[in-house]
């Protein structure tokens, strides 16, 4: 008998040869995953109103400071009742994108209803969640508007974390610091912002596209803009309406005055 | 040897090379405006000074005094904004008295930016400067690096983001001195309610060629409130082990003992 | 570097006071570079507080949800009705509380709210408390090594029908406790319910000289006592602590359910 314990209760080598230590490591290096983004798309901004959700995001791909795709598109529609914002890694957009219109697809052929804002925002929370636990993250933040199960105006964020949270108003990257004190500013609760009129929520988030455009360096005066209204709501035009605008009415009348920047006079 | 003192460097450096980190400076991750009206400048903070996340002082002096028309506005190490506004504005007091003119802006703006250049972002001092003297009304912000900037509306500190959101909505070509001050006040508030390193009231000082009014506290949107039960103890509830009382009178033997009455700010305590 | 300071070959650490002072980043002290990797954790900051009594027990937090200097939301709530048998939990008699990273907090919950469901679904009847706080701190204590970044505190009567509050580690160290506070400003809330919820420091005035002096009888307080020093204790978190604030939501299990009650608070 054998007398090394280590030995009991394990297949004998004398009979089955040794353990092939090959099959605990079939690569000789380590996995390794994008550990950052590359081609990156700047604020998305936000705000809910009276019957829907407004949204806005510029149309700039940005590979580091250089402004290197200035026509993509970062909101994406989903099965004409949701909208997505996405800002953060391009490459990790498209991949989900791609993914969700095939999962649109699939949804469509099913007999129970779609899958609302609130259900695809659960779904894209654990998808970016068990990546982040994989430590293969999906570099991106994520805003969904929509609506929910009680048909409620539905507006809240997953990031690349998983952390997920849900607000009035909501804005990712430079955004959250620029664009939220505007916002808050007309919508701090739930029941303002049940007041505010489309026309009202749309010239703010245009506010917030323009304050944007003159501070965030990653930032282009071309922007989406999204009005997410309930399907059986307005006449003919529910659902999910997605415009090409163009920033207007800057002012830049404070340059004139401006005369370097310390003892200069001329 | 006028200066600072650098006898403790290489001690310093070598307890840093073993790994102790630096003792943890009290910052005012702060909000502070300025902006410039129809004859004359205001400047704004807030007055929240924190140590990490906790709040060191609610009601914390921004705003400081170089010359009575020359106002600083001091946003990151608390003490560096501190010492580096009051040397300054002794220099300036000493160029003032011997060249017998009212002291400027820019010499203050270029005496704060030599300075700080000097010591290479090591002062971490970033301030907003603003006043009025013979040549007009000034406004220019100072980072601890030494660069400084001209504009007619300014933000700075880790509310800067959120302060410059009201201005970028809301600032126009030509303001009257009330508008400049409602302006200020909205930008900071921007500041104290979004952004975490800002807080408590809104301190403000307006700057004209005939004079300088310092509105402290000039809004107080952040009231304490009540405590909903009285905490105080019943006389004996602290063990005492030993006790041994000082009269004023026995004091008096070694020193001499003057009443004086109570003055200034009185701490904010409950009952 | 190190070696040419270090006086004790054998600890390879300077031999004056400043020893035992926590090293933050050994290989950046150093002033070597670090390879950048991906941080799968963030704090978003918030407060918890749970206190028994007699007959009932309180769980609150605030419901602001932060990172950095940014607030994400005025409004996400900390506390969470768990192992009831419906999606609205309007029948659960369990409550959890988690702080710290808010995506382990959800994750943690959601797996503590199916592992109660699958307990009544197996056995015909709801899971105890105690049961359920064995079975949180088995579920922490399985990512040991890959831990839920969160401080949890799990609430409910005993079967008893006495309050229980059950408070954790990360990585699932529990114990049955009075009150807890955890979470941000953790440090600034528990010597104060020390002090007013367990009288620790208080005496009993005039019954007796130096040591022989009796100390304040424990005893469990009233709903409204508890109630009042929730709200006071959260007033006095929101001055002191920058990343508390906004609301403060309230959870009290009694025998007849779960009430929750939410209040506002300062939003500086």
């Amino acid at each position: 008998m054998d007398h090394r314990p280590q030995n009991w209760g394990r297949p004998r080598d004398d009979i089955y040869g040794g353990y092939d230590v090959s099959y605990m490591a079939p690569n000789a290096e380590p996995n390794t995953h994008t550990q950052s983004p590359v081609v990156t798309g700047t604020s998305v901004v936000a705000l809910k109103y009276k019957d829907g959700v407004i949204m806005a995001a510029d149309n700039l791909a940005s590979y580091g400071s250089l402004a290197r795709f200035p026509s993509v598109q970062r909101l994406m529609p989903f099965a004409d009742t949701s909208v997505l914002g996405f800002s953060g890694d391009v490459s990790d957009m498209q991949y989900i994108s791609r993914h969700l219109t095939s999962l649109s697809i699939d949804e469509a052929y099913g007999v129970q209803d779609p899958l609302n804002a609130a259900n695809l925002h659960r779904y894209l929370s654990k998808l970016l969640y068990s990546r982040r636990s994989k430590f293969d993250p999906l570099w991106n933040n994520i805003l969904i508007a929509g609506f929910d199960s009680d048909d409620k105006p539905f507006l809240a964020s997953a990031d690349l974390l998983g952390t997920t949270y849900s607000s009035p108003s909501l804005a990712s990257g430079y955004g959250s610091m620029l664009a939220q004190p505007i916002m808050r500013k007309y919508a701090s609760t739930e029941e303002d912002a049940a007041k505010l009129t489309k026309e009202q929520a749309i010239k703010i988030v245009k506010e917030c596209m323009k304050v944007l455009f003159y501070r965030d360096a990653r930032s282009l005066d071309k922007y989406s803009l999204a009005v997410v209204t309930r399907k059986s709501g307005e006449e003919g035009g529910g659902g999910v309406q997605i415009t090409q605008e163009k920033l207007e009415g800057m002012s830049w009348k404070f340059a004139d005055r401006i005369k370097g920047y310390g003892t200069q006079t001329v | 040897m006028p200066g600072f003192d650098f006898s403790n460097y290489n001690r310093n450096a070598a307890l840093h090379a073993r790994g102790v980190p630096l003792p943890k400076a009290t910052s005012t991750g702060t909000t502070i405006v300025g902006c410039i009206f129809d004859g004359g400048v205001v400047i704004a903070a807030d007055t929240r000074a924190t140590s990490g996340p906790i709040v060191a002082d609610k009601n914390c002096e921004k705003l400081h005094y170089i010359a009575p028309q020359i106002w600083c506005a001091g946003a990151g190490t608390a003490a560096d904004t501190e010492f580096t506004t009051s040397l300054i504005s002794s220099q300036l007091e000493l160029h003032s008295l011997s060249t017998d003119r009212k002291p400027r802006v820019v010499t203050c703006m270029t005496m704060l930016k030599q300075h700080l250049f000097r010591y290479q972002g090591h002062i971490g001092a970033y301030l907003v400067v603003a006043g009025v003297d013979p040549t007009g009304t000034h406004l220019f912000t100072v980072h601890a690096h030494g660069s400084t900037d001209k504009l007619p509306y300014v933000t700075m500190g880790s509310g800067s983001l959120a302060a410059m959101s009201v201005f970028e909505t809301q600032w126009k070509g030509s303001l009257t001195e009330q508008d400049a001050v409602n302006l200020c006040s909205e930008a900071i508030q921007a500041g104290i309610f979004n952004d975490l390193g800002s807080g408590s009231n809104v301190d403000v000082a307006i700057i004209t060629k005939d004079k300088t009014t310092l509105k402290r506290n000039h809004i107080k949107p952040n009231e304490r409130s009540k405590k909903l039960k009285s905490y105080a103890f019943e006389r004996g509830t602290t063990a005492v082990l030993k006790e041994k009382i000082i009269t004023k009178k026995e004091l008096g033997r070694f020193v001499d003992i003057e009443e004086v009455e109570p003055e200034g700010e009185k701490m904010d305590v409950d009952t | 570097m190190s070696a040419l300071f270090s006086q004790n070959p054998l600890m390879n650490g300077p031999n004056y006071s400043f020893s035992d002072t926590p090293v933050s980043h050994p290989n950046e002290a150093h002033g070597e570079l670090r390879e950048h990797r991906f941080n799968p954790y963030t704090d978003n900051g918030g407060s918890t507080l749970a206190i028994a009594g007699a007959d009932f027990a309180i769980v609150a937090g605030d419901t602001r949800l932060t990172s950095g200097y940014s607030i994400h939301t005025r409004y996400s709530p900390k506390v969470f009705k768990i192992g009831g048998t419906t999606a609205d939990q309007k029948d659960a008699t369990i409550v959890l509380s988690v702080v710290g990273f808010a995506a382990d907090g959800t994750a943690l919950r959601e797996r503590l709210d199916a592992a109660c469901k699958m307990y009544r679904y197996r056995h015909g009847k709801p899971m105890s408390v105690n049961a359920a706080a064995k079975r949180l701190s088995t579920m922490l204590y399985q990512k040991r090594f890959f831990p839920y970044y969160v401080y949890a505190i799990l609430a409910g009567l005993d079967e008893e029908g006495k309050g229980a509050v059950y408070s954790y580690d990360p990585v699932g160290s529990y114990e049955r406790e009075m009150c807890r506070a955890g979470g941000a400003a953790a440090s600034l809330i528990m010597p104060f319910l020390d002090n007013q919820v367990n009288f620790k420091n208080q005496h009993i005035p005039g019954s007796g000289e130096g040591h022989a002096i009796q100390e304040r009888e424990k005893k469990p307080l009233l709903r409204e006592q508890v109630e009042i020093l929730v709200k006071d204790a959260f007033d006095g978190a929101v001055e002191r602590h920058i990343e508390v604030g906004d609301g403060l939501q309230m959870m009290v299990i009694t025998s007849q359910g779960v009430e929750e009650h939410y209040l506002p608070l300062k939003k500086d």
